[in-house]
């Protein structure tokens, strides 16, 4: 796991290296500096002693200035340090970030749908977030404090190893609580990190569903939801801080402790009674060691706390790494759609290969390059499932799906799609200008080109009256137009790519009957080489197909002309008729059609 | 809706990169919000501080004792043992209640942040849930979640810790700085010129490291942005192999991210290296001025805090190195007290956001008149009207009239134009009409998320302004043209229509709206889990939830939002049939874009800009030959 997410740091490989070894000059001044000043309290100290004492003059000077050069370079190296940490640590945020996303972009639609939304974006910001702070804590400290230990220990083996005895002894028990305290506490921030997302989940809820609470007076349910998830955080984070509320003063309570020792035994010493070498002077030296001690093994325990409450970030991260495409690139991949040509073989599709549950079974199909076929069946039937399969959306559980009289799975993804046009039933348009959004069909469209899209989707007239017209800014998710709008904005969008097929996938369902007829008109005219694909709730729109699909429970339950199924099909002649009200089954004045 | 989204683009005044604009009157408020709730909690807090923070620097003073008894000098040859001994059980006593004291204020004060973050989220709540729907419309969703989320959290950190470490360093600085003049007030002179140059220093590099970091959470809130679009049109981004485009903007975004953050950690991680450094210049800067002083025999001036006239030059040194040591203590509160700085910032940014949300207007709560069930005759749904000193009882019904009904999102543009019409008990009264013609704002003036600007619109005869909203809404049963479902079991969100419909009556209509076909289908039928928002549902499906959930509600008077749009005609046909038997006796608005949806409509309403141009059955329009003629036989466009 640390692999993969390390793969990231690339570029920053020097600051994150270079950081811990400046780090190291800093905390060897730490080291150096106390050591220095031992020098001038002890010129102090004899000279308290007794007033005839001649100070060392220059033994004050040379350690004063040797204090002053450590400083400054300390000074240095720990700026220098801090910005190399930063830099190391936001670039590889950055470069995790980048590499989330740029995987998510190879995801299939299968991959999608095993992510919720507000999943992906926690894991593209906030886990990444996490994951930064413990690396830069990480390259900061976790060699730092390591060495201020040792060097610490090592100098105060100068002065007198006993006492590098007890600083030894205290670490452990140091070492110790810290470590059991946060196996501890571990659990409970798990807990307390789900709670969150309970709680986050009743806010996100509200928000968007608050048309709904606000018109069911909902609002004490949903008060009433909120205060049990905030009560849940609640426990949780105190039954976590608790335990750190309690870690702090045990680790206080040995710093005490050790200082304590270290008194007592070094009076003893200075005084004679105990063997050792101590002095006065040496005894304040020895209380900056144990700080620095004991604040190097806190460093290193908090460093490996920040690690273990990340730890689950870190997961959810690699989860996104590594998730590889379901659909296997080919592998000598076709690169030309010969026609617009369309077979199902046998095909037989679920959505997770797991469930049993088959969207379609047995589907055989054949549809000719340049037909118009209409798909008509109930909700649920699989009518945008069997539509999915032609762009390799989705790849078949069983049988083939053929373009071209190629197998989808033979091409090569972006030939493929490039050939295949496929307007959504979930349509989204993204902020920015129209033609913009319409460039997405081809980036480099020229202005006539958009408007001939544009006409032929019946949606030049009122792009012209917008005011800017093409260069009239969307919104988020195309607000600022209406359904019909924006379903001939993404038909015009579908036309730019000059497709060998074309989908839709219930995409003129805002659009009046008129319009629908037009654009179909228009395609018929413009893109007669083209495959329509059409799947619609209105008989009007697949009427004069030239063949009509009707699904029934993800089976092909009858294909044929408007008349013939009028004829053979009971399902498309109940449909036809809830469509015309009965009174004229075969299709009068007043049949919602033109 | 799409005409509330359009509000939505040009709202939001609430920018986030900015910070407080008064942080002073946010920090008195947010400290009042704190503990004006837990008064004898804070006082024993503060009194802990004291202690601990006594006992951090009184300690240190013990030390100087044992060394000034260890030195052997003629005047002192013997070192007493006890008078060591004496010192360091002082020190021991005294770091004991200093930890004790600092355990003490810790725990409470983790009860008290936690409490009134607790406390602060459940009433952020409350008032979100009271407030007006103009309000959800004028600000996005990101920004009312990051108060929740972002907010919140730095408040907490404020709270229980950097508030305790303030008042500890405060604490400290003052003993600390006491015990320094009482030594030597010109040696404190001298290092309060550092102290001064430091505060320069870190008021530069902070405020710098301060910037960045609301830049920071601009930068950031951008890219959420961008990730969260994205995401949500994935599969349109496949469909037309846009990856490559996708990509581009997201970098530059990231880039951008990354470059505001390393700036703002920059200056973060130099504030600690700089302080410390520039404490141990200090610490030389006093040792040199010190030697100095007594080498030039002007021990006076060096004396010249409480032991003036002491002028041992032996006196002198053991002062200073005293005085040193304290010069160190003196320098880890202030560094402490400076790295707390950003998170004040940013927290008192968020403290100000949510306060703002806080105290937004409520939506009022209507009228004096109440829905009553059982009070009037038994087992009567009646409105309960106070007249005098006694009350009224008037059946309901579901009458509606509009009287000149005239509204507009903005007082400047009007949507709907002297609006009046009338729908009886039973009847279903369906509008057509193009997008932005104003069908959906008439259902939002009926259960008054909008009011009207002039004219009245009555149910059961009485202004449904003079009726308390929470009743009023609850005799309307809704199914809006976005479904959405919560996080639950199928039969909860059946069940929300009303709480206490029994398990079977929710199957019941369930039934009736033919949820129940695709639901038995489901992995644990009724108990299947929604999560997302229905995720796992097909857009048809979940429309049919939420017809059941309004089924269930036994509502006098049904909205249907193109409640309708993705399911196909023949179950529409299904529901409609259950519709009829359930709403018999009741009134059921209408809007839909399929016009087979509304033929056997009692009357049907053809909006235009605003103003209802047509009206009548199916047949007396298409005898009109006018509007909706046109567009039944699809010679005019609807949009």
């Amino acid at each position: 796991m640390l692999k993969t997410l390390l793969k990231s740091v690339r570029e920053y490989k020097l600051p994150s290296i270079l950081c811990p070894i400046v780090m190291v000059g800093e905390a060897a001044m730490e080291i150096v500096i106390p050591y220095l000043m031992t020098f001038v309290i002890g010129e102090l100290e004899l000279l308290a002693e007794s007033p005839e004492y001649s100070v060392n003059i220059t033994r004050i000077a040379v350690c004063s200035s040797l204090m002053v050069v450590c400083a400054l370079f300390a000074l240095f190296c720990g700026v220098w340090g801090g910005k190399l940490s930063a830099k190391a640590s936001c670039g590889f945020a950055r470069n995790l970030r980048a590499d989330m996303y740029d995987n998510i972009q190879t995801y299939s639609f299968a991959n999608i749908d095993n992510y919720s939304t507000a999943s992906l974006i926690t894991r593209v910001t906030t886990d990444v977030n996490n994951v930064q702070n413990a690396y830069q804590m990480c390259i900061r400290m976790l060699v730092r404090a390591p060495i201020l230990f040792i060097s610490s220990v090592v100098m105060t083996c100068l002065i007198e190893p006993q006492m590098a005895l007890v600083f030894v002894g205290g670490a452990v028990m140091l070492g110790l609580i810290v470590f059991v305290c946060l196996i501890k506490v571990a659990p409970h921030f798990k807990m307390m990190f789900k709670k969150y997302d309970g709680l986050n989940s009743v806010v996100q809820e509200n928000l968007t569903a608050v048309r709904v609470v606000k018109s069911y007076v909902r609002e004490e349910k949903e008060i009433g939801k909120m205060q049990t998830a905030t009560e849940e955080v609640y426990k949780y984070s105190v039954k976590a801080e608790k335990i750190l509320t309690f870690m702090m003063p045990c680790v206080s309570l040995v710093m005490y402790a050790v200082i304590i020792v270290i008194w007592t035994l070094g009076s003893n010493m200075a005084a004679g009674n105990v063997f050792g070498n101590v002095n006065a002077a040496d005894l304040q030296t020895l209380n900056i060691y144990a700080m620095q001690i004991l604040s190097g093994v806190m460093m290193v325990a908090m460093c490996l706390n920040m690690i273990s409450l990340s730890k689950g970030s870190m997961d959810r991260i690699c989860e996104v790494l590594e998730e590889r495409t379901t659909l296997p690139k080919a592998g000598e991949p076709v690169t030309q759609i010969k026609d617009g040509g369309v077979t199902f073989e046998n095909v037989d599709f679920a959505y997770s290969q797991k469930s049993d549950v088959r969207v379609l079974t047995g589907v055989n199909l054949s549809i000719c390059a340049g037909e118009t076929v209409g798909i008509i069946g109930a909700t649920g039937s699989g009518k945008t499932s069997l539509v999915s399969l032609i762009p390799r959306l989705y790849d078949v559980s069983k049988g083939s799906v053929k373009v071209g009289g190629v197998d989808v799975r033979d091409y090569d993804m972006d030939v493929l799609r490039g050939g295949v046009a496929m307007v959504l039933q979930k349509n989204v348009l993204f902020s920015g200008s129209v033609a913009e959004n319409l460039r997405w069909g081809d980036e480099n469209a020229t202005e006539e080109e958009l408007r001939l899209a544009a006409r032929q989707a019946c949606a030049e007239e009122f792009i012209d009256a917008l005011p800017g017209g093409f260069g009239y800014d969307l919104g988020q998710g195309g607000v600022n137009v209406s359904g019909g709008q924006k379903q001939r904005l993404c038909i015009a969008r579908a036309l730019l790519k000059k497709p060998k097929i074309i989908i839709f996938d219930d995409s003129t369902s805002a659009v009046d009957t008129k319009t629908d007829a037009l654009i179909r008109e228009s395609l018929r005219k413009h893109a007669p080489e083209t495959t329509k694909i059409i799947i619609a709730q209105r008989i009007a729109s697949v009427q004069d197909a030239d063949k009509i699909i009707v699904l029934s429970e993800g089976e092909v339950s009858a294909v044929g002309t408007h008349d013939e199924l009028l004829k053979t099909s009971a399902i498309y002649r109940e449909v036809y008729e809830s469509q015309t009200g009965g009174e004229n089954a075969a299709g009068g004045e007043n049949d919602g059609d033109e | 809706m799409a005409m509330n989204n359009k509000v939505m683009g040009h709202g939001g005044s609430n920018f986030r990169g900015a910070g407080a604009k008064s942080p002073m009157k946010t920090l008195k408020r947010l400290l009042g919000y704190t503990f004006s709730r837990y008064k004898v909690a804070t006082a024993f807090v503060v009194l802990f501080v004291l202690l601990s923070a006594g006992a951090t620097s009184i300690g240190a003073s013990f030390f100087a004792p044992i060394v000034k008894e260890l030195i052997v000098t003629p005047e002192h040859p013997q070192v007493d043992m006890w008078v060591i001994y004496r010192n360091i059980i002082i020190i021991a006593c005294v770091y004991v209640a200093g930890g004790l004291s600092s355990f003490a204020y810790n725990r409470i004060m983790m009860y008290i942040a936690h409490g009134t973050i607790k406390k602060m989220r459940d009433e952020m709540f409350v008032k979100m849930q009271r407030l007006p729907l103009r309000y959800f419309d004028t600000h996005t969703h990101g920004e009312l979640m990051s108060l929740y989320t972002n907010d919140i959290d730095v408040m907490r950190q404020l709270l229980s810790q950097t508030i305790p470490q303030l008042i500890s360093s405060a604490l400290t600085i003052i003993f600390v700085f006491s015990f320094m003049v009482y030594y030597s007030a010109f040696l404190t002179l001298v290092i309060f010129c550092v102290l001064f140059i430091m505060l320069l220093t870190v008021k530069q590099i902070g405020g710098q490291s301060a910037k960045y970091f609301l830049k920071q959470q601009d930068a950031l809130g951008a890219l959420n942005g961008y990730v969260e679009e994205m995401i949500e049109g994935q599969k349109v981004v496949k469909v037309f192999c846009h990856e490559e485009k996708a990509r581009e903007r997201f970098k530059e975004l990231n880039d951008n991210l990354n470059e505001t953050g390393r700036k703002a950690n920059s200056f973060a991680f130099i504030l600690g290296p700089v302080n410390n450094n520039l404490g141990y210049l200090q610490y030389v800067l006093v040792a040199v001025v010190g030697f100095v002083l007594m080498a030039t025999n002007n021990v006076g001036v060096l004396l010249s805090g409480y032991l003036a006239g002491n002028t041992g030059i032996a006196a002198c040194a053991g002062m200073l190195v005293s005085f040193l040591a304290f010069s160190r203590q003196f320098n880890m509160p202030i560094q402490q007290v400076t790295q707390q700085f950003n998170a004040i910032v940013m927290a008192l940014a968020g403290a100000e956001r949510i306060f703002e949300m806080v105290d937004t207007l409520p939506e009022d709560g209507g009228g004096e008149i109440t829905l009553t069930h059982g009070e009037c005759a038994e087992g009567v749904w009646a409105w309960k009207k106070p007249v005098g000193g006694g009350f009224e009882f008037v059946p309901l019904k579901g009458d509606i009239r509009f009287e000149n009904v005239v509204f507009g999102y903005d007082d400047d543009k009007v949507i709907l134009k002297n609006i009046s019409l009338y729908a009886k008990p039973g009847q279903k009264i369906a509008f057509v009409g193009s997008t932005g013609a104003g069908k959906t704002t008439i259902t939002n003036l009926i259960n008054r998320f909008y009011d009207v600007q002039s004219g009245t619109i009555t149910y059961d005869g009485l202004d449904i302004k003079s009726i308390r909203k929470d009743d009023l809404r609850r005799s309307l049963g809704v199914v809006l043209q976005d479904t959405h479902l919560f996080t639950g079991t199928v039969m909860d969100n059946i069940r929300y229509g009303r709480l206490n419909a029994t398990d079977e009556e929710c199957i019941k209509a369930a039934k009736l709206a033919n949820a129940d076909s695709f639901i038995v289908h489901l992995p644990e039928k009724y108990d299947t889990m929604i999560k997302g928002d229905g995720a796992n549902l097909s857009q048809g499906q979940r429309q049919l939830l939420a017809i059941a959930r309004a089924m269930v509600s036994e509502c006098p008077v049904l909205i249907l939002d193109e409640a309708t749009s993705s399911i196909d005609t023949r179950t529409e046909k299904l529901i409609e049939q259950g519709l009829d038997k359930l709403m018999e006796g009741r009134t059921v608005f209408v809007i839909a874009h399929r016009l087979s949806t509304v033929r056997n409509s009692h009357a049907i309403m053809v909006l235009e800009h605003g103003e209802i141009i047509e009206r009548g059955s199916h047949a007396d329009l298409l005898e009109q030959k006018g509007k909706y003629y046109q567009l039944y036989t699809g010679a005019f466009e609807l949009d």
